[in-house]
């Protein structure tokens, strides 16, 4: 039985990986999950330097999701590459590193300084942080934007470049083809929806930020829909995301059009969601007698 | 400077329901029993807490509790907590032997031989449990080990009125001083004011409570020269470390996070007040 995948040329063992920003840099959940299960980590956001993140509360639940505002805090490429990296380089499995920036030249400055480290496959390019003031979602809510930053990096990257869109937009099949355009190798979706929550009993906004990204399974019939609208309006592979609690998830979202699967927020309810997500997968094959995970990508 | 660290082979349990009763309006006394190799129970310590989950999967994030006490011998922890949102009114009609999906110990508790060299205490210190609300629960396990540590233990305890659950407990272990909001027993005022009326001299105080309580312990800690710990809570989502949902503002750049902010759930839910913004 074959579950590996080809991803923008990267041979991946099987189709699941991690939502950024879910999962930190596997260290945590290596106590609770086995990451060599997975066909790649993709790791928390990074910038070229430390980002203190949101005031809290930074996290809220709601009925069928949660929203986050946690502003992207992170150590900063240096201590990434140090600590993080050297990490995830005792599993078997991928690594795609998430990427953030304020500003061009921020995304250009972090992904030149990731790129000494060969043991990364991948960049995940997030363009769709709803949660960041500058950068974020400002660049990835505007198809040229899109296509200017995606080339703009794809200029300076030594790696395979996954362009992150956001689905807070009109039409998901301009923002994929701009990527597209731009010279993306891949794209992924989707980032957090914008919503909000009110405390009525403080007469206050739930979450410091006002607005926070919402994720879960609440998100997930959205998020399908725009994978399969936009994996059928480009050529390049569709890393598929947003609600993925279980194996049927997974698959739903590999034959609407992604040849890669990530799991978010199932993960904060059940640690080792991803493991079972790849066993359920197997599982599947079995009772359906499929030799192939490939003959179950893009059948619709 | 996390004696609870990576790698404890803590993992997501299904617990047993011993028994449960409310014991104050709204305050409920639940006891879990865990299977006899979850090895990880063994290292627990006074104040940290534990994730709860609503096992019929109506809500997706854990609830972050603190434990009341270990009983480690056998298995058991007690929880004592408060009902305020859908998760907590969720585990208030547990049973016994209902189950309940659990990860356990988490956080960074009161390693109190840490705290006794840190700060140089000599052996006849005493040593003040502060606890206002419903973060009077998490400040019997500390009596208790200090008790057990043959340490001079008092506690100062904020109740609104004369409702004093857990009183009893407490003072089987410590000696007990109390305030209330309405002046109905003890001290009227705050855990402090109680503190001054009593004329016990504290040589290093640990407090749980709501955040405006912390706030005058730590000042009251520094202005006096007496080291002082306080106890955290923040909205979670993963309770691990991962997803820095919970972060707190400290006066120094975090080791682990490189930036002024520090985990909870992870470097906490326990720091000396002399490190964090409140």
């Amino acid at each position: 039985m074959n579950l590996s995948v080809d991803f923008a040329g990267v041979k991946m063992k099987n189709p699941v990986t991690t939502c950024s920003g879910t999962f930190g840099s596997g260290m945590e959940f290596s106590e609770f999950a086995d990451l060599n299960m997975l066909g790649a980590v993709t790791t928390k956001g990074v910038a070229s330097v430390p980002w203190e993140g949101n005031p809290t509360p930074r996290v809220i639940e709601t009925t069928g999701g949660m929203l986050n505002a946690i502003g992207l805090q992170n150590p900063g490429v240096d201590v990434f590459l140090e600590r993080d990296m050297q990490f995830l380089k005792g599993f078997d499995t991928k690594v795609i590193v998430n990427v953030c920036g304020h500003s061009e030249d921020e995304y250009l400055d972090a992904v030149e300084k990731l790129n000494v480290e060969d043991a990364i496959s991948l960049y995940e390019i997030n363009i769709s942080c709803p949660n960041v003031k500058s950068g974020g979602i400002a660049f990835g809510t505007d198809p040229k934007m899109v296509e200017k930053i995606t080339g703009a990096i794809k200029k300076v990257s030594k790696k395979p470049v996954i362009m992150k869109l956001s689905p807070n937009v009109t039409d998901i099949k301009v923002m994929a083809q701009a990527a597209e355009s731009g010279g993306a190798d891949a794209i992924s979706l989707i980032n957090t929806l914008t919503g909000m929550k009110i405390d009525i009993n403080r007469r206050s906004f739930a979450l410091a930020n006002k607005t926070g990204g919402l994720s879960g399974p609440a998100i997930k019939p959205v998020a399908l829909r725009m994978v399969y609208e936009a994996s059928h309006a480009v050529n390049i592979p569709v890393l598929g995301m947003g609600g993925i609690q279980t194996a049927e998830d997974a698959l739903e979202f590999l034959m609407a059009g992604a040849t890669m699967v990530a799991v978010g927020t199932a993960n904060f309810n059940n640690p080792k969601a991803t493991e079972e997500v790849v066993k359920g997968i197997e599982a599947y094959m079995e009772r359906y007698s499929v030799d192939d995970i490939n003959d179950l990508i893009k059948i619709l | 400077m996390n004696n609870n660290g990576l790698n404890n082979n803590r993992s997501r349990e299904t617990a047993l329901v011993i028994s449960q009763e409310e014991i104050s309006e709204g305050i409920f006394n639940l006891k879990i029993k865990f299977r006899d190799d979850y090895t990880a129970l063994k290292n627990t310590l006074p104040g940290q807490f534990v994730s709860l989950y609503v096992s019929d999967g109506s809500m997706l994030l854990p609830r972050p509790i603190s434990i009341c006490e270990a009983n480690v011998e056998d298995m058991v922890l007690r929880l004592v907590y408060r009902v305020v949102g859908s998760g907590t009114k969720a585990f208030s009609s547990l049973r016994s032997d209902d189950t309940i999906d659990v990860i356990a110990p988490l956080g960074n508790g009161y390693d109190f031989d840490k705290i006794i060299s840190e700060n140089n205490l000599p052996d006849d210190a005493s040593f003040v449990a502060m606890g206002g609300g419903i973060g009077i629960p998490p400040m019997l396990g500390v009596v208790k080990k200090l008790h057990e540590m043959g340490k001079k233990a008092y506690a100062v305890l904020g109740y609104r009125s004369n409702d004093l659950f857990l009183i009893d407990d407490f003072k089987k272990y410590s000696e007990v001083i109390i305030s209330t909001d309405d002046g109905s027993v003890g001290t009227k005022g705050t855990v402090i004011d109680a503190l001054k009326a009593s004329g016990v001299k504290a040589d290093v105080i640990l407090s749980c409570g709501p955040l405006p309580m912390l706030r005058g312990i730590s000042s009251y800690a520094s202005e006096n020269n007496i080291p002082a710990y306080v106890s955290l809570e923040e909205h979670m989502a993963c309770g691990i470390g991962a997803c820095l949902g919970c972060v707190c503002k400290t006066v120094d750049v975090d080791e682990h996070s490189h930036v002024n902010n520090t985990r909870i759930c992870t470097e906490g839910p326990v720091f000396r007040s002399s490190e964090v913004i409140l």
